[in-house]
């Protein structure tokens, strides 16, 4: 098992070390450079614009320039600086990560908080009404693309004006008391925890049902019932505890997705995140910035998918790596 | 596999002995057989062959040019259609009324009781080239000049919400068809590659697949969207959008034809072909290949909506379809103002109607189609 995930850490390094060469590569093949953006404004000077190119040592050529920032990552572990928001960038992605968390943390209670109970009533009641219409609903709901449901939640909280339209804080915010900050927060939270959160619900449930319906069908929930155990005992005792281990390797496969799903949100929602501050630092060229939020996202995607390997093996004792 | 081929009739009439002999279902029996089975596959079928027609036919269908402005009708609502005329009596031809700007500031349109402007079809109007070829000035539906009709309503330059959405309909359900034949020619070539030849070839390419499949795929999306101008001629930008979401969509797939080459390596027919002398590549192409088609058909229809949401979303920020061209994509960026979603609903109503529909048939279709290609089920990851 040790060996496992030193082997899965160690893949890791030239991962990023090639998805970083990739996002510098594309970035110098972009025409023009964040420079070039500001050298239109008249405001600025020429011998501004080319000190400061000098200063980010943009005159040099780029594989100078990689190295460089491969040098100041792996000795200092310095991610450079944001040329728009004069910010290392390591702080300018710490609270853009740190609210993607907060947003993708949301969503994932409201994704298996739902998912799981929905998931079992529609195994137990197979067949029934509730199982039928659940079904339904989710292969209906399956098809709406994240952009629409946003636009969909701001359309209702632009008209009923009973949530926030964007954004993070209230105007108010430092104004409030610690529990008003939190209730801020949560007001600003919800409608966009709502859409990371329900878009993948439909599928984790019928993962759950189908999960769960395997299980029924095994022979120890038969003698569990022949023992004369209540039918409630049987389903939360017997089957669900088994019916959740392949539901755990999913649960790790999401948080990557949750990064990538939470992009479009937030921009919709003015979320203060990673996506949204990946794309404005692309629409700006905003070069170190881009590479650190590019590469900050795969490795919660990697992460993502290491943590998933990892709880299927404790999950289920059957499956080792060594 | 889609046509239906009679079951060959046997040559049991020379028996003396009329011996009852039950005739092997051909491939496409059986494939129809299970696709009656699932009416909504069916009816995803043909719902997008209903909107990849009116694709097609969009100069027609449209009562106008995509990029024709209005100045006097900014945000013009959808008009209702009527049937019963001011004085009480009923018509089979429907008629729309005229609206007027009652206030410019909020642009609340008002209509006009007394104005009847009937809806005629097959009316002259602008020259039109239908499927790029056929000259003609006759549409599928208009009123009287100088009257407009704007079944759908008007966007902020006031410019005819179904004729954008019909010509924006020919890139947004066209980028799905063209990205996933770019990609899937890639992810099976490639895919059948590693799967076969194995050595250097295969870890060359499932590096590069990795490295693809572990950048979330929108921050890659736009990455690699940075590399193009913004401001491009709008046929470069169609094929620059293409060209990114093949780039990306083929590393899924490859990863699993490999798995099935791999698995389908050592079979005897593959010993079979390659003992008759066939050259290696013909082996791949004409004999491994094929046996992953119904997988492949699948994957294909399951994939198409995320190609269509690529386009969706580049455009809907701005960096994807410009101005004046319409997609669905940057129809939605219209609709994205508080203002837009408090008092003109229809800008983000219509083309996420058609959004929403067109994923949803491709999924529908998608799902029967897996039912009824592979009993199986051949389980993979989304491609």
């Amino acid at each position: 098992m040790r060996t496992y995930v030193l082997r899965r850490v160690l893949q890791t390094i030239p991962l990023l070390f090639g998805i970083s060469l990739i996002t510098f590569l594309l970035l110098q093949l972009a025409p023009g450079d964040f420079l070039n953006q500001m050298a239109e404004n008249p405001g600025i000077s020429a011998e501004t614009i080319e000190a400061m190119r000098l200063r980010f040592g943009l005159d040099q050529p780029w594989y100078i320039q990689y190295g460089i920032y491969l040098k100041n990552v792996i000795l200092h572990f310095d991610f450079g600086e944001s040329f728009a928001r004069h910010q290392p960038v390591f702080e300018v992605l710490q609270d853009g990560f740190n609210n993607t968390l907060i947003l993708a943390g949301a969503a994932a209670v409201i994704t298996w908080g739902l998912a799981i109970p929905l998931g079992v009533l529609a195994a137990v009641r197979q067949h029934s009404w509730v199982d039928r219409t659940l079904s339904l609903v989710s292969f209906v709901w399956l098809s709406i693309p994240e952009i629409l449901a946003a636009l969909l939640l701001l359309m209702l909280a632009a008209r009923t004006g009973w949530f926030p339209v964007g954004g993070m804080r209230s105007l108010d915010y430092d104004d409030l008391d610690a529990l008003g900050q939190f209730l801020d927060i949560l007001h600003h939270l919800a409608l966009p925890a709502l859409v990371v959160g329900l878009i993948p619900l439909a599928s984790r449930m019928r993962q759950m049902r189908g999960s769960l319906l395997d299980v029924l069908r095994l022979d120890y929930v038969t003698t569990a019932r022949a023992k004369g155990l209540s039918e409630r005992v049987v389903i939360t005792k017997h089957a669900l505890r088994n019916a959740l281990n392949p539901m755990i390797t999913l649960f790790g496969y999401t948080l990557g997705a949750l990064v990538s799903g939470s992009f479009i949100v937030e921009i919709i929602f003015s979320w203060p995140g990673l996506g949204r501050i990946t794309l404005d630092a692309i629409l700006q060229q905003d070069q170190y910035l881009v590479m650190g939020a590019v590469l900050m996202a795969s490795l919660v995607l990697i992460i993502g998918n290491l943590i998933a390997d990892l709880l299927l093996a404790v999950a289920d004792p059957r499956i080792s790596y060594d | 596999m889609t046509e239906i081929t009679p079951p060959e009739p046997l040559a049991v009439e020379t028996a003396k002995e009329a011996v009852e002999v039950v005739a092997p279902q051909s491939p496409g029996v059986v494939f129809w057989t299970q696709m009656k089975k699932s009416p909504l596959a069916i009816a995803g079928g043909i719902l997008l062959v209903f909107f990849y027609l009116l694709a097609m036919l969009a100069p027609f269908v449209a009562p106008y040019p995509q990029e024709q402005m209005d100045r006097t009708k900014y945000f013009h609502p959808p008009q209702g259609l009527h049937w019963i005329h001011a004085d009480g009596h009923f018509s089979v031809r429907p008629y729309v009324r005229e609206e007027r700007l009652f206030d410019v500031g909020s642009f609340e349109y008002r209509e006009d009781p007394a104005s009847e402007l009937p809806l005629k079809f097959f009316v002259r109007a602008g020259p039109i080239h239908i499927l790029g070829l056929i000259p003609t000035s006759i549409h599928l539906y208009g009123v009287d000049a100088p009257g407009r009709v704007f079944l759908l309503g008007t966007d902020s330059f006031g410019r005819d919400v179904v004729s954008r959405l019909l010509y924006g309909s020919q890139i947004s359900l066209t980028v799905g068809i063209v990205g996933i034949a770019i990609s899937f020619t890639l992810g099976l070539l490639l895919g059948g590659i590693a799967g076969y030849f194995g050595g250097w070839a295969d870890t060359i390419i499932m590096r590069i697949t990795e490295l693809l499949l572990s950048v979330p795929s929108l921050y890659l999306i736009i990455a690699l969207r940075a590399v193009f101008p913004v401001d491009l001629p709008s046929r470069q930008i169609y094929l620059g959008i293409v060209a990114i979401l093949a780039f990306i969509g083929w590393a899924g797939l490859a990863r699993v034809i490999r798995g099935l080459v791999l698995s389908m390596r050592k079979s005897d027919f593959v010993t079979a072909a390659e003992a008759l002398g066939f050259s290696r590549l013909r082996v791949i192409a004409r004999h491994v290949l094929p046996n992953t088609m119904s997988y492949v058909i699948v994957a294909a229809t399951l994939s198409i909506p995320g190609y269509i949401l690529g386009e969706v979303v580049l455009s809907f920020l701005g960096v994807g379809v410009q101005e004046p061209s319409a997609s669905w994509g940057n129809m939605l960026n219209q609709a994205r103002s508080i203002r837009a979603l408090t008092t003109f609903p229809w800008l983000l109503l219509v083309p996420g109607t058609a959004i929403f529909l067109t994923v949803m048939a491709f999924n529908f279709l998608g799902d029967g189609l897996r039912d009824a290609l592979d009993p199986r089920r051949v389980s993979g990851g989304k491609a």
